[in-house]
């Protein structure tokens, strides 16, 4: 790797951190015994998480008839989350392959929370692909699986099995590429460890890592070898599951433009969610010096261009309803933005379109606070958009006489609870188990990057290039 | 320790051999102390629980409830030992019968599978009822399995045996008799004759009977004005028709006769030789009927003026025709003078009908009738009709004989006055003064339950019977099961009191051969196999009744008003539940109303502008009061309601009718009571919401979904009303029809489709119940309903027009005040290029060879995501499993109830999506039938539900592969006319076709 950086550029990792002082400052986090803001925030959670279940199990037993769908209205809440899930799940694999490729160093000390993100929004994604169905119990149907049927396939035109795939393949390549960064640290936990369970425990799972120059170079090769095999996920992924709604004759959702406006809204999404957690992790774990102002407002700019795009995408819709003279298309917008669900679409226009507007102002995007809120912001607004797209245009299609109107039940609610709660104990789960910032990667742009990269070091290294 | 002497001691209790240690040696623990012990009770022995007895208990207990809970259940098949002779398992019979309910007639089929009678169809073979049937009659298979009706006598509210009722009945009878006491026999209209014969013989018997008739939904006065018979109306000939009133396509005398009447003179055809001329309908009224939906020209008024708007009518009819005017006040009604004209000018083939029950009303629109020559034509006095017998001055004065306990027994013959007449709460209230009370209801209802005696009649699918609908036109009614429950047809009981045998079946019999058939075993035989026998051409009279008009007219004025600022109330009646005798059938609560789509309730409608002016919402419950009476319920603002008035539907409110009836909607009866006009209304500051099917109630100006025209414009050019959407492509203009990414499918066997004539559709909704009962479609209930889940496959879609202009979206939303009404049938258009197919993940929805959009059960996995793409949202959800559940308690949750499923049609799980299948098991069935005759199947043979049911032959079910069938011949007529797809733009090229509405309108912006 080349460590040619900008020297207008901030230091990635401020405090004068040596390298030890990375190993010590993440591993502590591991080693030590759960911290009291942990253990509450963790209980919080894992209490959300039982109710949640106990919705869904509710659900699951009497059928999803103790939703608020009805027979206009087929799908409200839940693809909603699954959306929302998906969409949040992009920006692990956009921060840790594509900036990779790009050689964008301030990932290093937030790719790994990111990716962590990613599997779990993933899961929580596909929490509810089953709790979806009226028959979850057969949803290995979905599967082109040998049966006994005979000749009885899936069917491949069917948007919905492309997102089996879609999300079956992110799901693996995102496990995989997070696992194999994992393990230098993990063998790093191993060296350290004191006891012998964790001796065990993270020598399992560090694959017998020696640090040997061969091991980081295949190792090296392996990160750019799976971020080039994620990429290519980031685009298909909401790509597809845009198509979900792109390829049917619905107003309002058949429409082209989708693809890009669903993986801009994931992009979008997906940072903002980062943002929440990192700016969480940053003060619970004390890791300011790592996650620094810098990386917030390199953030909080990808969140305003993702932000813009989507509002462009906005318009565009509207304008193309105008200008196709489709009676049904043009009417799906208006209703949307005057129907009986006005208020949905508003709260979406002005969480997506208008909040993100405010970091074009420097004080605003450096503000941790503001950009705490802001973040949650979009994500409310980006929840919103879906629940527009999918419940205004279902709500009033063709046929007047079927229009009709959805409200939510307590299990609607209950689960939506239920994939936060999953969230958040296995997020809270991932950070005191594993080191949330990649040690080895951060260490590996200190050298010229950290405010106060140890001169011993400098000049061994001076020494070798020479 | 062998041959030890040496003896070790555990205490000085057994070294000195102490009693108390001696007593509890064998006691393990000794004399601890327990708490069975202490409480001196025992589980097992009496001497206390014990560890080994509580570990053995505890076994026992774990094993017997894994046990229990691993049973599966046994469900046994079995075989015939000895087979009935014409029943073939899988193989269905159909008999011919009669369904009567009250004066509710209709010739019909039954279908029977391995004993148990399913589905009901009308006789083709009766020119009385001419295969039409009703809702309420389609639905009436689910009553015979109806679980809460009495499983046998009773006799002062406990269960007893025949023999001993009898012997107790009759004892006081014999008794009552003695004393000369006078008896009542009180029914609704009997249509049988043999019934009528019995009841004679027990008059006979017992000298002091009075048979009472009345009637729920009374005619009397019709009937008054006709000097006491109903004329026989045809509306098949008439060229104007003017109702004052008369739902007679939805409620009135015999909806589905005239609708099928009706619909002749509305049938138009697109080619040069079609039919340009249609009948003109006028309906003033006012409440919006399901008659006044389908109207040309339609108005209000209110109750109060009805009896003026008859005499306004009259004169205008007589200042044309020379005849002399009458006095009376005259009333602005918009199009009346219109009315008048085209009577006049149509003379011969005119016709005027009044629902009104008022003689003297009745007796202004029969001089109508009179002055456009009406009798002969399209009223007949020659041909006695007897649909409605009851005569309100002989109830009112059995009501008053009862009060003042003069009668000293009655017999309720399947009549329920406490319920459904207006004074029924006195007659309950004066009962207990009968001597001695009988009731053969099969229910203990709101009447039977104040009868000392009960004695169930058969439900009539278990029973012999007959009617003679039309003086001269017989049918005959025979079971189709053996008697579900200990019950004994009513005539039988009548014969046992009378002590002339009790076997109704010979009874009937030698009645018809002697009587009727004036003939053999060979005539009763072909009479059973018909189900009719119609000895007689129609007797045409051109009698018109001799009416004092100057009399009526004074009389009317006295009691009506020309004008009146006051609220007003009227009753209804509703074209599923009827006067509510069927009230505990879920399949009718579960109807939704033709017009205002509202289903389990009643409610008090009323006009948007009266609604504004009372400040009330729709879901306000208010508490409407008349002539001392009062209940709550909430309100339905109904378009084209009269200014000021509030209209409540009777058959609803039941409290004894069982689970699915009592309790729903309130009572309207007692407002019947007479003079009950004005009326009071007042919130009460709740609120409920109404179940209904459709609640957005204007078709938004999308031409692409209901197509019209008016017929001066389709007589010059049948393409005049039809939209033809067109993409403009860099060749030109385009059909979007023409333009396709499908490869289309091949058809070289048969090509199924369906044709729906909008202009004769009524919207009466018969399809809806049949559909439900030959496809086992779930009833969800009324909170499921609201929900929007409702499971109909075949729904009636109902569009009121809006006066706002194409741009104005929002107004739009809002129906004018006195709306045009369209009503179009909707069920799964069977697409060729359809949107559900290509979304399955799992290739549950497919197309079959034949052009069928079939749906796998059994391989769905219930994304929804074929409803979510369904244009037409015709797709239904099984949110629940609503079979063999008890939170839906809607008959198919016993065993009983679960009788009535069709065993060819699969019982959907919950989780998975269905829909209309075009009834692929009667084409199934009528294709295995031909192939093993080795033809083809013949056009007609194989119907679906919802064609077969229609009263009007709105729909037409057809091969589109074989040029010889009727809906080949229909399209090739109209496929450049009238026929189009809803919707066609979006190319779905759907198989059924829709014949847009024509309207006998001179223009069409015009109310």
């Amino acid at each position: 790797m080349s460590h040619v950086v900008s020297p207008i550029r901030e230091k990635l990792v401020s405090g004068g951190k040596s390298y030890h002082d990375v190993t010590h400052d993440i591993c502590k986090q591991v080693e030590g015994e759960p911290t009291k803001e942990w253990k509450w925030a963790f209980g919080i959670s894992c209490i959300i998480f039982a109710y949640g279940a106990y919705c869904l199990f509710y659900t699951w037993w009497q059928g999803i008839g103790v939703w608020g769908l009805n027979k206009t209205v087929g799908w409200a809440w839940d693809i909603t989350n699954f959306v929302w899930w998906v969409g949040i799940g992009h920006a692990g694999t956009l921060i840790s392959a594509v900036l990779l490729l790009f050689r964008q160093k301030w990932r290093t000390s937030i790719n790994r929370s990111a990716e962590a993100m990613t599997i779990f929004a993933v899961l929580c994604a596909a929490s509810f692909i089953l709790a979806h169905m009226g028959r979850p119990w057969l949803a290995h149907w979905a599967l082109p699986l040998p049966n006994t049927f005979g000749s009885l396939w899936v069917n491949f035109n069917s948007p919905l099995v492309w997102d089996v795939f879609a999300i079956s393949t992110y799901l693996s390549v995102s496990l995989l590429f997070w696992y194999m960064g994992l393990v230098p640290d993990l063998a790093t936990i191993r060296d350290r460890a004191t006891t012998k369970g964790r001796k065990f425990w993270y020598g399992l799972f560090s694959l017998g890592w020696t640090g040997s120059a061969k091991t980081w170079a295949r190792y090296e090769y392996m990160s750019l070898i799976l971020a080039g095999i994620s990429t290519p996920l980031v685009l298909s992924v909401h790509t597809i599951v845009s198509m979900d709604f792109a390829t049917s004759v619905i107003p309002g959702w058949h429409t082209t433009i989708f693809p890009p406006y669903f993986v801009a809204g994931a992009i979008f999404s997906g940072f903002a969610m980062v943002q929440t957690l990192l700016l969480i992790t940053r003060v619970v774990f004390k890791l300011e010096d790592y996650i620094t102002i810098e990386h917030i407002e390199m953030m909080n700019i990808v969140i305003t261009v993702t932000g813009s795009i989507v509002g462009i995408a906005y318009l565009t819709e509207f304008f193309i309803a105008w200008y196709s003279g489709v009676e049904y298309e043009s009417y799906a917008f208006i209703n949307r933005a005057t129907g009986p669900y006005w208020w949905a679409y508003w709260m979406m226009m002005t969480c997506n379109v208008i909040s993100p507007q405010l970091f074009w102002s420097k004080k605003i995007r450096t503000s941790l606070l503001v950009s705490f809120l802001l973040s949650i912001v979009v994500n409310v607004g980006m929840w919103f958009e879906r629940f527009v797209i999918i419940v205004t245009s279902l709500h009033r299609d063709y046929i007047p006489s079927s229009w009709a109107m959805f409200s939510p039940t307590r299990y609607d609610i209950g689960d939506y609870i239920f994939s936060f709660g999953l969230f958040f104990t296995l997020f809270f789960l991932f950070a005191k188990f594993l080191p949330v910032v990649n040690m080895a990667e951060v260490k590996a742009v200190m050298k010229g990057v950290s405010t106060n990269y140890p001169a011993k070091q400098a000049k061994a290294a001076k020494k070798s290039e020479e | 320790m062998e041959n030890s002497n040496k003896r070790y001691w555990k205490g000085i209790e057994e070294l000195t051999n102490e009693p108390s240690f001696v007593k509890n040696i064998h006691n393990e623990f000794g004399n601890m102390p327990s708490e069975t012990d202490a409480k001196g009770d025992s589980l097992v022995d009496g001497s206390g629980t014990h560890r080994r007895d509580f570990l053995k208990m505890l076994g026992f207990g774990v094993a017997a409830v894994s046990l229990a809970a691993c049973e599966s259940p046994v469900k046994k098949t079995i075989p015939y030992l000895n087979k009935p002779e014409d029943v073939e398992p899988t193989i269905a019979n159909w008999y011919a019968s009669t369904y009567t309910d009250g004066g509710d007639y209709a010739s019909i089929l039954v279908k029977t599978r391995e004993g148990r009678p399913i589905k009901i169809e009308g006789n083709k073979l009766s020119s009385v009822s001419k295969g039409t049937l009703s809702g309420r009659a389609h639905a009436s298979v689910l009553s015979l399995y109806d679980n809460e009706k009495l499983k046998g006598p009773q006799s002062a509210g406990k269960a007893t045996d025949w023999a001993s009722l009898d012997t107790a009945f009759t004892a006081k009878l014999a008794e009552v008799a003695a004393k000369g006491g006078q008896i009542r026999i009180v029914s609704n209209t009997l249509l049988s004759p043999s019934t009528k014969k019995v009841i004679a013989d027990f008059a006979a018997k017992y000298p002091t009977t009075q048979h009472i008739t009345y009637d729920a939904n009374s005619a009397y006065g019709l009937t008054a004005a006709h000097g006491g018979i109903l004329p026989a109306i045809d509306f098949s000939q008439a060229k104007t028709i003017v109702s004052l009133g008369a739902d007679f396509l939805g409620t009135w005398i015999a909806p589905t006769e005239f609708a099928a009447q009706w619909a002749i003179t509305r049938r138009v055809g697109s080619d040069k030789e079609g039919k340009k001329t249609m009948s003109r309908h006028y309906q003033f009224e006012t409440i919006l009927s399901n008659t006044g939906a389908n109207a040309d020209y339609r108005a209000t008024y209110k109750p109060s003026q009805e009896g003026l708007v008859a005499i306004s009518l009259y004169n205008a009819v007589a200042k044309l025709t020379g005849a002399a005017a009458v006095a009376g006040a005259s009333v602005k009604v918009d199009h009346l003078d219109k009315a008048a004209k085209d009577l006049v000018a149509s003379k011969g083939a005119s016709i005027v009908v009044s629902g009104s029950t008022d003689p003297e009303v009745q007796k202004m629109v029969a001089a109508t009738n009179a002055l456009v020559g009406a009798y002969g034509t399209t009223i007949n006095t020659g041909q006695a009709v007897h649909y409605r017998q009851g005569n309100d001055a002989a109830m009112a004065s059995f009501i008053q004989e009862v009060a003042a306990g003069s009668i000293a027994a009655v017999i309720f013959y399947n009549a329920n006055p406490v319920y459904n007449h207006p004074q029924g709460a006195a007659l309950a209230a004066a009962l207990p003064k009968v001597g001695l009370s009988l009731a053969t209801n099969d229910r203990a209802d709101e009447t039977a339950s104040l009868c000392q005696f009960i004695a169930p009649d058969s439900h009539y699918l278990e029973s012999w019977n007959d009617a003679e609908p039309k003086a001269g036109f017989y049918s005959l009614t025979q079971p189709t099961i053996s008697t579900i429950f200990k019950t004994r047809q009513a005539q039988s009981s009548f014969l046992t009191w009378a002590g002339a045998g009790n076997d109704f079946a010979a009874y009937l019999e030698s009645n018809w051969e002697k009587n009727i058939l004036k003939g053999g075993k060979v005539a009763w035989n072909n009479a059973l196999h018909d189900g009719v026998f119609e000895p007689n051409a129609v007797s045409v009279s051109a009698a018109s009744p001799s009416i004092d008009v100057n009399a009526s007219a004074g009389a009317i004025a006295k009691t009506y008003a020309a004008s009146s600022t006051e609220l007003e109330i009227t009753v209804y009646e509703k074209v599923g539940l009827g006067t509510g005798s069927q009230a505990n059938n879920p399949w009718l609560q579960e109807f939704p109303e033709p017009v205002s789509k509202a289903c389990w309730d009643n409610y008090a409608t009323i006009s948007q502008p009266t609604a504004t002016k009372l400040n009330l919402k729709q879901g306000d419950v208010v508490e409407v009061g008349a002539k001392g009476y009062k209940v709550s319920l909430p309100v339905l603002v109904q378009p084209g309601q009269a200014q000021d008035t509030i209209a409540i539907a009777i058959g609803y409110g039941r409290s004894k009718a069982g689970k699915s009836a009592d309790g729903v909607g309130v009572n309207a009866y007692p407002f019947l009571v007479a003079g009950a006009l004005t009326a009071t209304i007042s919130p009460t500051g709740e609120s409920k919401d109404i179940a209904q099917t459709q609640t957005h109630h204007t078709v938004m100006a999308r031409q692409a979904v209901v197509q019209e025209t008016v017929l001066g414009d389709f007589a010059k050019d049948p393409l005049s009303g039809r939209y033809n959407p067109t993409i403009l492509t860099s060749e030109g203009k385009k059909n979007a029809t023409d333009i396709s990414l499908w490869n289309g499918h091949k058809y070289n066997n048969h090509a199924w489709g369906m044709v729906i004539d909008l202009n004769t559709c009524t919207g009466c909704s018969a399809c809806v119940i049949s559909c439900s009962a030959e496809n086992n479609v779930p009833v969800v209930g009324r909170q499921e309903v609201i929900n929007r889940r409702e499971m109909h496959w075949m729904r009636i879609d109902r569009y009121y027009s809006s006066d706002a202009e194409v741009e104005d979206l929002k107004g739009l939303e809002i129906a004018s005040d006195n709306p045009e009404v369209v009503f179009q049938p909707m069920l799964c258009q069977h697409c060729n290029n359809a949107p559900c197919e290509t979304v399955c993940p799992v290739l549950a929805t497919t197309h079959s060879t034949e052009g069928l959009n079939q749906m796998t059960y059994n391989r769905c996995i219930g994304t929804r995501y074929c409803a979510n793409n369904c244009p037409y949202k015709v797709r239904r959800f099984n949110w629940f499993r609503y079979f063999q559940t008890d939170d839906f308690d809607f008959h198919f949750n016993n065993d009983l109830g679960r009788m009535v499923i069709n065993p060819d049609v699969t019982v959907r799980s919950r989780g998975v999506m269905e829909k209309c299948s075009m009834c692929v098991q009667r084409i199934q069935e009528g294709k295995l039938t031909a192939k093993k005759e080795k033809r083809r199947p013949v056009d007609g043979e194989i119907q679906v539900a919802c064609a077969q049911s229609c009263p009007t032959n709105a729909i037409t079910f057809g091969d589109m592969n074989n040029p010889e069938s009727e809906i080949s011949k229909l399209l090739e007529v109209e496929k450049e006319g009238r026929a189009y797809h809803v919707i066609e733009e979006i190319n779905v090229k759907p198989n059924i076709s829709y014949l847009m509405k024509v309207r006998n309108k001179d223009t069409k912006k015009e109310a």
